[in-house]
C-alpha cells in the first residue's frame, strides 16, 4: 500500500512536469520542470531497486545535462516560442494519432499482459554489482563510450567556436599578436 | 506490491510527452529537451524490465543510454550556438537550410 502510495505520488509529480514542460512557452520553464521529471524519475527508480542508478540519475541528468540546457538558454538569451502554421498542422495531426497509440499501449500493458510485481526494500541494484557488471561482461561497451565521450568533447569544441576567432589564431604566428583578446581585456 | 506494468505504462506516458513536444514545439531547445523527456521514459522502462527478470543487465544499460545522452546534448547545444550564431533564430520553422 505504502509503495502504490509512493508510486503514484512522485508518477503524478513527474507527469505533472512532463505536461508542464509542454505548456510553457518559454524554454527556461520548460527546463526547470525537466529536471522535476528527472528528479521524480530518481525516487521511482529508487522504488524499483535501483539505488546507484537513481544516484547517478541526479547528479549526471539532473546535474550535469540540465546545467548545459540552462547555460546554452541563457547564453542565447531564448525569449518565447512563437507559433506558426507548421505547428497547427502537426498538433491536428500528430497529437490524436500519438494518443491513441499510447492508450492502446497502455491497455495491452495493464490488461493483456502478465508482468509481476515489484517488493519496496529489495535493492539488488548496489553500486558493487554494477561495477562487476559494467567492467566484466560490458567491459567493450564501456571502453568505446569513452572514444564517444571524447569524439563528442572535440565536436562540441569545434562547433561551438567562432569560426572568424579561429582564422585569426591560424592567421597570427606569435601568440603575442592577438589584438582581439588584448582589446577586450582593456574595455572592461 | 506494484506491478511492473504500472511503471511501464508511467514510461509510455513519459515516451508520448516526449513525442508530443517534438511535434508542437517551434524552439529548438524546447525540442532537444523533449528528446531527453523520451530517453528518460526508455530508461524507466529498462529499469522497470531489469526488476521484471531479476537481472541487472538493464540498469548497466541505462547507463550507456545516459552517456550517449551526455554526449548528445554537448554536441547539440554546440549545434544550436551555431546555428543561432548564423540564423539569430532559435526556431525551426526558420532554419530550413542546411547551409550555415
Amino acid at each position: 500500500m505504502l509503495h502504490l502510495i509512493l508510486f503514484l505520488f512522485f508518477g503524478v509529480i513527474c507527469v505533472a512536469g512532463a505536461i508542464n514542460l509542454l505548456a510553457q512557452s518559454h524554454p527556461i520553464n520548460s527546463a526547470l520542470s525537466l529536471i522535476v521529471v528527472m528528479g521524480s524519475l530518481a525516487a521511482e527508480y529508487l522504488l524499483l531497486g535501483a539505488e546507484f542508478l537513481a544516484a547517478v540519475q541526479v547528479i549526471v541528468y539532473a546535474g550535469a545535462i540540465m546545467v548545459l540546457f540552462v547555460i546554452t538558454i541563457m547564453l542565447l538569451n531564448a525569449g518565447a516560442e512563437e507559433r506558426t502554421k507548421g505547428s497547427r498542422v502537426a498538433i491536428l495531426l500528430g497529437v490524436p494519432g500519438v494518443v491513441i497509440g499510447a492508450v492502446l499501449v497502455a491497455w495491452t500493458l495493464l490488461f493483456r499482459s502478465n508482468t509481476t510485481s515489484v517488493t519496496i526494500g529489495a535493492l539488488p541494484g548496489g553500486p558493487q554489482e554494477i561495477a562487476r557488471l559494467l567492467f566484466h561482461q560490458f567491459l567493450l561497451p564501456f571502453e568505446i563510450t569513452s572514444v564517444l565521450i571524447l569524439i563528442a568533447i572535440m565536436g562540441a569544441v569545434v562547433l561551438a567556436s567562432r569560426p572568424d576567432a579561429v582564422a585569426k589564431r591560424h592567421a597570427t604566428d606569435t601568440p603575442k599578436a592577438m589584438p582581439e583578446l588584448v582589446g577586450a581585456g582593456k574595455e572592461r | 506490491m506494484v506491478p511492473i506494468s504500472y511503471y511501464l505504462v508511467l514510461s509510455g506516458i513519459l515516451f508520448v510527452c516526449g513525442v508530443l513536444g517534438f511535434l508542437i514545439k517551434r524552439n529548438i531547445i524546447t525540442i532537444f529537451m523533449s528528446i531527453e523527456l523520451m530517453l528518460n521514459g526508455v530508461n524507466l522502462s529498462f529499469v522497470a524490465f531489469a526488476a521484471q527478470w531479476h537481472s541487472l543487465s538493464g540498469q548497466v544499460f541505462v547507463f550507456f543510454v545516459m552517456v550517449v545522452a551526455a554526449a548528445e546534448a554537448a554536441v547539440g547545444l554546440a549545434i544550436i550556438i551555431a546555428v543561432y550564431r548564423t540564423r539569430e533564430t532559435l526556431n525551426v520553422d526558420q532554419v530550413n537550410l542546411l547551409k550555415l
